[in-house]
């Protein structure tokens, strides 16, 4: 029976044996009856998808997409991407403009920044919350991180980038959103460790959001076109000997898996050069390359979160070592969770609640930690961390950068 | 219970699609009916068959009689079985391997039938069904469609308890009563008690399929019926959304039909013994057979998950003349034992299909009325049947439906067809899957437990597909033990039909089992043995 050896599935969702162990790890079946859960959303549903694409449920909406599904999966089934393109593929709703206005982050960054103390001033007001609520469905209970009145490209170019000629070893940084529009400190904090370490920052030639909101809020094309330009400037960076590095392990999920596996972009040439900052200087100061040197008064008690997607690329313990390299931190590790917020998912009304409740077994553990501080690769965990326990988060490189004895590690590095 | 004094107009033997669409045609045209079925409806050929809605085209060249059935057939059931049918189209392809010059006698063949059969452009044919074979040479499409054979017969059986008729289940006919030259009863043994008792009829009708080759035999009269084994692999999800057939004369695993989630290739034909036909196993140079050729009509399936095998026994009749077996018809035979053999009371209804299971419900019934000096005209062609009733009221009733229905809510009309509809209260309050794969709730098995005639897990599996999809059971069987248990206040009895039940899905999956197919069923045992502890599930290697 030659058929024993070759008649294996090819289909992804054929794989499934129905063990049910992503359902038990997905955040949202807990708190959300009306989601059918990872299994009967994702490889279940499929096939009766293929029968008949009226048996698409619009409660795949509910899927927050933290992957932790097929993290748990025995048999490697992509749930989670089975769930978003089922959503993509067979989603009859048009897409609200609410969705449209949380997920063009690059677009409203672009306006909020030019007059961030009006609009910063003015999204924190009751009435406005309570107008954002009413028209558009933005939970009332949610603050929007601050504009930064400058942006990081803008700081970049004029007190940064004379300062980066004559490093031997170059880095391209992809900033995403939040470090341009809302947190240039992270990107300024990346660019201070990379070149205390003697590693030149370069920007892409052109940058555009990674365009994750845009996929799970259904908007494939203009997220392709970001996409396709974000492809071609990794390329160019690549063909120029660098690595693109990132500070938000979403940004970098995003442009290694999801580009192929949702928006069918081939970037087998490029996705192992997409790295994540921490994972970067990990590498380089495992392999010898790079040396660091803290300063004896730093002391600090942090725990550290795993976001869903850095669970997903499997990279916390380079975060997490890095921040043991501080002889002053003390690292206490919480329960591998999903905050709740994912992204654009928690900031909509009809998931406030779901959102909230998902994360307070982690807000709880984090009081009861009793740390001083949050450290997590992840932006949108910082949000939901922030107001949900009131301790506050920080990229585990700003700590670096706060951390870091710059002129002795300098010296180490020999510049 | 029904009594045993009754006496009835007709007592129709076997409980497949025949004998429903037989007890439902008697029923309707007011005679007092009564169908007796040894185990449980569609237990034999009916359910163990393509699920095929044949156009007839298959037929056109080498039996016009039976390809103009099929397609006055087909016709019907579009209009009275909307919900066991499915418009898929079907295609007739030419691969290098085959004489496109057969192409022109087919397509003569199938217009002069009257079945609509249009010559197209294979590259149309792949646009159409991207799964068929990319080297085909010519293809041809033709009226082709799916037919839920389980789904059928329910709905007849329905229809025909609607109009009066009694039905039993699980009881034997082991014998028949005579007064002289006539059957005047039959003695049934009621298969869980083993209490034998007679019940009183004017009429007789023998629609047992292959089965009936004994029947006959025990009423004192001979018809000669050959078993033909089928044997059909079941894939894991819908490959193809036509039915795709080989276009050359009918030979083995020519036929891909996509059948609900499922999609199947058959068969093989191959004579076996009568001893054979209640235990039916495919072998291994069966599955070898059925995977070579159908990969040739879709390559895909090479790369598809297997779920499992089965097999089933078309009752092919011999003429008269014959009694060798050579000369065998796939026709109809309608037998009158009064005018063939002096026996007074019987009629045999077989040979076949099951798209032609109605007509041969309305030739027995023409005969019966006969009999019985009843004139009443056939309505079944015309009559939806129950769940396929006028689209006005579900156009009506989808209106009202503001939340979106939940996937097994939709599965569960699209099986119960309008009835699904009236269930679906039901199933709100009962909202919980017990069937994940196939998507069937807590409140759709228990409206097949308190009205389809379900006794054990096999009948709740042929009215609901519960336990039919990629986990064969595994998860959902328990769960449904669990409901039957409280049905029927009876643990022990559902923890016995839970084990038979595992076993009996382990069977069809033998055959097949490598790959993923093998892996679930590795987890299913640990899961149904090692965790749930009950014995004799194992699998055996």
């Amino acid at each position: 029976m030659a058929y024993q050896d070759t008649n294996i599935s090819t289909n992804n969702f054929e794989q499934c044996k129905k063990c049910t162990i992503c359902t038990v790890y997905c955040p949202v079946t807990v708190v959300n009856p009306t989601y059918p859960g990872p299994k009967l959303a994702g490889p279940d549903g499929e096939r009766y998808r293929l029968k008949n694409a009226r048996f698409f449920n619009e409660a795949l909406k509910y899927c927050l997409n933290c992957k932790r599904c097929e993290v748990a999966c025995p048999s490697n089934v992509k749930i989670g991407d089975i769930i978003q393109s089922a959503r993509l593929k067979y989603s009859k709703t048009p897409v609200k403009l609410r969705d449209i206005m949380l997920a063009s982050t690059d677009v409203m960054g672009t306006v909020a920044t030019r007059m961030a103390p009006v609009v910063n001033g003015s999204l924190r007001l009751p009435a406005v919350k309570k107008l954002l609520d009413l028209t558009l469905a933005i939970d009332s209970h949610r603050t929007f991180p601050a504009y930064a009145s400058k942006t990081f490209v803008r700081w970049f170019e004029k007190e940064a980038a004379s300062g980066q000629a004559g490093f031997s070893e170059y880095v391209t940084y992809y900033h995403g959103c939040y470090v341009n529009y809302n947190y240039p400190e992270l990107g300024r904090a990346f660019v201070k460790v990379m070149n205390a370490c003697g590693i030149g920052v370069r920007l892409l030639d052109k940058e555009r959001c990674c365009g994750v909101a845009k996929i799970v809020n259904r908007m494939t094309t203009p997220a392709r076109r970001d996409a396709e330009i974000n492809l071609r400037s990794i390329r160019a960076a690549v063909a120029a000997g660098t690595q693109v590095v990132g500070t938000s392990s979403t940004c970098i999920l995003t442009m290694r898996d999801e580009y192929p596996n949702l928006l069918g972009l081939d970037n087998s040439d490029v996705a192992e050069s997409i790295n994540l900052a921490t994972r970067y200087l990990f590498q380089l100061v495992d392999a010898g390359k790079v040396k660091l040197a803290f300063r004896p008064d730093f002391k600090m008690r942090i725990a550290y979160h795993v976001p869903c997607h850095m669970e997903k690329l499997g990279w916390s313990i380079y975060s997490t070592s890095l921040l043991q390299m501080i002889p002053g931190v003390e690292l206490v590790s919480l329960p591998s969770q999903c905050c709740g917020l994912a992204g654009t998912y928690g900031f909509k009304r009809e998931n406030y609640k779901a959102s909230q409740e998902i994360g307070r077994p982690l807000f709880e553990a984090i009081v009861s930690s009793g740390a001083d501080i949050v450290a997590t690769d992840c932006e949108t965990c910082k949000w939901q961390i922030e107001q949900g326990s009131g301790v506050s988060v920080k990229n585990p490189v700003s700590i670096l950068a706060d951390a870091l004895d710059v002129e002795k590690t300098m010296s180490l590095n020999n510049i | 219970m029904v009594g045993g004094r009754k006496h009835y107009d007709v007592i129709v033997i076997g409980g497949g699609a025949s004998g429903a669409g037989t007890a439902r045609d008697c029923a309707m045209r007011g005679l007092r009916t009564l169908l007796i079925e040894r185990l449980d409806f569609t237990a034999g050929a009916t359910g163990r068959n393509h699920g095929l809605l044949h156009s007839g085209a298959r037929y056109a060249v080498t039996d016009r009689e039976s390809a103009s059935e099929c397609i006055s057939e087909n016709m019907i059931l579009r209009h009275i079985a909307r919900h066991c049918v499915e418009d898929t189209g079907g295609l007739f392809v030419t691969l290098p391997d085959d004489d496109l010059a057969y192409q022109g006698t087919f397509v003569d063949a199938c217009l002069k039938a009257g079945i609509e059969a249009e010559v197209i452009d294979p590259r149309d044919a792949m646009r159409f069904e991207p799964s068929v074979n990319p080297c085909i040479t010519g293809a041809v499409r033709v009226p082709d469609g799916a037919v839920d054979p389980f789904r059928l017969t329910t709905a007849n059986i329905i229809d025909a308890r609607r109009h009066g008729a009694d039905i039993i289940t699980y009881s034997e006919v082991i014998g028949f009563v005579s007064e002289g030259t006539r059957i005047v009863g039959v003695k049934v043994r009621d298969s869980n008690t083993g209490i034998v008792s007679e019940f009183y009829s004017s009429v007789t009708i023998n629609a047992a399929g292959i089965w009936g080759h004994n029947i006959a035999k025990m009423a004192g009269v001979t018809v000669n019926m050959f078993p033909a084994k089928g044997a059909l692999l079941i894939f894991g999800h819908r490959v193809n959304n036509m039915v795709i057939n080989r276009c050359r004369k009918p030979a083995n695993a020519d036929i891909l039909v996509p059948g609900d989630t499922i999609c199947l290739i058959g068969t093989t034909s191959d004579r076996v013994g009568f001893d054979q036909i209640d235990n039916m196993t495919v072998t291994a140079a069966e599955v070898d057979v059925l995977m070579n050729e159908g990969v040739k009509l879709a390559p895909s399936l090479a790369t598809t998950r297997v779920l499992r095998a089965y097999a089933g026994v078309r009752p092919l009749v011999a003429a008269d003349n014959d009694p060798s077996g050579r000369s065998i018809s796939r026709g109809i035979v309608c037998l009158d034992h009064k005018e063939r053999d002096g026996l007074d009371g019987l009629i045999t209804i077989t040979g076949g299909k099951l798209m032609t299971y109605r007509l041969m419900g309305e030739w027995a019934t023409d005969m019966a009325c006969r009999k019985l000096g009843v004139e009443a005209k056939c309505m079944t062609a015309v009559i939806p049947l129950p769940g396929s009733e006028n689209e006005e009221s579900k156009k009506r009733k989808s209106k009202s439906h503001i939340i979106e229905l939940s996937t097994e809510q939709k599965a569960a009309v699209g099986r119960h067809g309008t009835i699904g509809r009236q269930i679906l209260d039901n199933v709100r309050d009962d909202d919980a899957v017990v069937c994940e794969c196939e998507q069937v709730s807590v409140g759709e098995v228990k409206y097949a437990i308190s009205e389809l005639h379900v006794r054990n897990l096999v009948n709740l599996r042929r009215r609901t597909r519960m336990g039919m999809g990629t986990c064969q059971g595994g998860l959902c069987a328990c769960r449904a033990a669990g409901i039957m248990a409280d049905a029927n206040n009876c643990a022990e009895a559902a923890l016995n039909d839970l084990q038979s039940f595992i076993n009996e899905r382990w069977k069809g999956m033998n055959p097949v089992g490598w790959g993923d197919t093998l892996d679930e069923a590795q987890f299913m045992s640990w899961l149904i043995r090692g965790v749930g502890g009950l014995p004799g599930s194992e699998i055996k290697k």
